[in-house]
């Protein structure tokens, strides 16, 4: 089993949740997170003095799925997160231990 | 000169609403203006304030219902700008500052309400009005208060007055909440909530009655009468005082830690426009109160305050257009608040082409001010306190100098615009500088009783800063949680 983990732009929640639950993938956990990369964040005028924010807020999504899942839903994300513009967020994926389900008590690959 | 109001009676504020008959025409020689206050005429205003609606019983006068229901509202109007005030500062403020910030002003409020029924009012108002600097000590608690009900209960309105001479007592209480108030806005992020209570508190009484006097005392008055300084709704007293203030008190509590390098973003903007929305509704009653009586006059300085808003909050977004390439929400709230601040000295006294463009002027004024001089200067008004009400005002003041039309104006002296004399411009001038005197010495002297009095330090310590006043000074937090588990 893995973890996917994605940061991806604000505006693209709706369209790669929606592009998900199309694939059929269930289990999604999203989050709203702030921080920096390849961008250096953007200026904003407070009464003309001028402030840099320089973490920016992205939407990340965390999925549980089993091996042979993982290039499906990491090109499902691709697709629709894509830009081309910097900013575009990451992707990365991380072996998981175990899964359990808390209601049945079932272990592994039944529990995602 | 207008005959309802002559030179002798010019105790505005308190003593002078004689109110016999309300002049018919008004003998203006600028064809426009008499258009306009002819138009002026058709509005309720206008038809409330004949002399039919003067009745007469037991032989005594009894007052004019227009007007005393007018002075009415228009004293709960004033009193709903501090709770707007409260918003406006409290959505500018971060989000860890923000009940420290809304409760200050809510502070002021309570604060204020006792200490103008106890003494502020008779230190305001009171005495004889023989001293040109200071009320008297005679009606203190308010004592005269019931006489005047029972009075009124008899049918007798004292002196002729318009309205119940109290209405004022709650009027001018009203005024006082906000000037507090409007210092807070200097302060936030940093200053002891004690340190403020007792600086304000003090301030009340030894700074803004004796300014309230002297401007509005009438005939004798320090600022009002023996320089002729105008101010229709206060400028001096309230917006150049408070403004003032404020910039001395950031001076000496000093710099938000991290001041130039953290982001202070506005954490609310949504609250900025609510509260600007709500002072701009107050502002009816605080410039067309200050006309006190329902007539044509007040009409003009209510249509004035309208317009010069509208100007400022244009000619800001333009500023920001150009200067940053976007307008903003914060920039409109900010601007409309600087046209309301600029046409409150003469917000009775200017035609409405004149308000429009003290409206048009003040936007750039206080953007430079505010985006310019406090960077160039370092000192951080957290709110911006002096860049809008205190640069506002001052310029308010001048402009009145240049545009009051002198059939309006309340010693009969004219505008430079349209008496070609600057005599009216150099009292408007020094009026301001008295008043900026006062206030400067008198601020340092109190802020330093207050600093002796809490330990030598007027603000919290670094770690309290740190982790927000909301929680290290109330123990209480704005938006508890992300996840609605409260």
């Amino acid at each position: 089993m893995k973890k996917i983990t994605a940061i991806v732009r604000q505006e693209k929640l709706e369209v790669l949740k929606d592009a998900l639950f199309d694939a059929d993938v269930r289990g999604m956990t999203i989050n709203q997170v702030q921080g920096c990369g390849a961008q250096h964040g953007w200026k904003e005028y407070v009464r003309g003095n001028e402030l840099l924010v320089n973490t920016i807020p992205k939407v990340q999504f965390t999925l549980i799925c089993a091996d042979e899942h993982v290039d499906g839903i990491v090109e499902i994300i691709c697709n629709a997160a894509r830009t081309g513009a910097v900013g575009d967020g990451k992707i990365w994926v991380e072996p998981v231990e175990e899964v359990i389900r808390i209601r049945t008590g079932e272990h592994g690959p039944a529990a995602v | 000169m207008r005959p309802s109001r002559p030179h002798v009676s010019r105790s505005f504020r308190v003593r002078c609403r004689a109110v016999s008959k309300i002049a018919a025409p008004f003998p203006f020689e600028n064809a426009a203006f008499n258009n306009a206050v002819s138009g002026l005429h058709q509005l309720p205003f206008g038809s409330i304030m004949s002399a039919d609606n003067v009745h007469a019983t037991k032989g005594e006068r009894m007052y004019d219902t227009g007007s005393t229901t007018f002075m009415l509202i228009c004293t709960m109007l004033v009193f709903l700008m501090t709770p707007g005030l409260a918003f406006f500062y409290g959505g500018l403020s971060r989000r860890k500052n923000v009940i420290n910030t809304m409760l200050m002003c809510f502070g002021v409020i309570g604060l204020v309400g006792v200490l103008w029924v106890i003494a502020g009012w008779s230190l305001a108002y009171g005495g004889d009005g023989s001293s040109p600097f200071i009320g008297g000590f005679d009606q203190l608690l308010c004592l005269p208060v019931l006489n005047q009900v029972l009075q009124a209960a008899e049918g007798n309105a004292a002196d002729g007055a318009a309205y119940p001479e109290i209405i004022n007592i709650a009027f001018q209480m009203a005024f006082a909440m906000i000037t507090a108030a409007i210092v807070t806005g200097s302060l936030a992020g940093r200053v002891k909530f004690g340190a403020m209570a007792a600086f304000l508190g003090i301030w009340l009484l030894v700074v803004y009655a004796p300014l309230a006097h002297m401007v509005w005392g009438g005939e004798g008055s320090f600022i009002g009468d023996i320089i002729g300084a105008l101010d229709f709704a206060g400028g001096d007293v309230v917006h150049i005082s408070s403004g003032l203030t404020g910039l001395i008190l950031c001076l000496m509590l000093g710099r938000r830690r991290g001041f130039g390098m953290v982001s202070y973003r506005p954490h609310n903007v949504p609250f900025v426009a609510l509260g600007a929305g709500l002072l701009w509704f107050g502002w009816f009653g605080f410039n067309g109160g200050s006309e006190f009586k329902a007539d044509a006059v007040a009409a003009l300085a209510i249509l004035n305050t309208v317009t010069a808003s509208a100007a400022g909050m244009v000619s800001w977004l333009a500023v920001e257009r150009v200067h940053t390439g976007r307008p903003t929400l914060v920039g409109a709230s900010t601007g409309l608040v600087a046209g309301l601040v600029v046409v409150t000295p003469g917000a009775g006294f200017v035609e409405p082409w004149a308000a429009l463009v003290m409206g048009l002027i003040v936007s750039p004024v206080c953007y430079f001010a505010i985006s310019h001089l406090k960077t160039k200067f370092g000192y951080d008004d957290a709110l911006d306190a002096f860049g809008c009400h205190g640069i506002g005002g001052i310029l308010g003041g001048v402009l009145t100098g240049l545009f009051c039309v002198p059939e309006l104006s309340w010693t009969g002296k004219g505008g430079l615009f349209y008496t070609g004399d600057v005599s009216l411009l150099i009292s408007q001038i020094l009026g301001i500088v008295v008043t900026i005197v006062i206030v400067l010495v008198l601020d340092l002297v109190i802020a330093a009783v207050v600093k002796a009095l809490f330990h030598g330090s007027l603000r919290v310590d670094e770690a309290d800063e740190a982790l927000g006043l909301d929680a290290s000074q109330h123990g209480e937090s704005a938006y508890p949680s992300f996840s609605g588990l409260d």
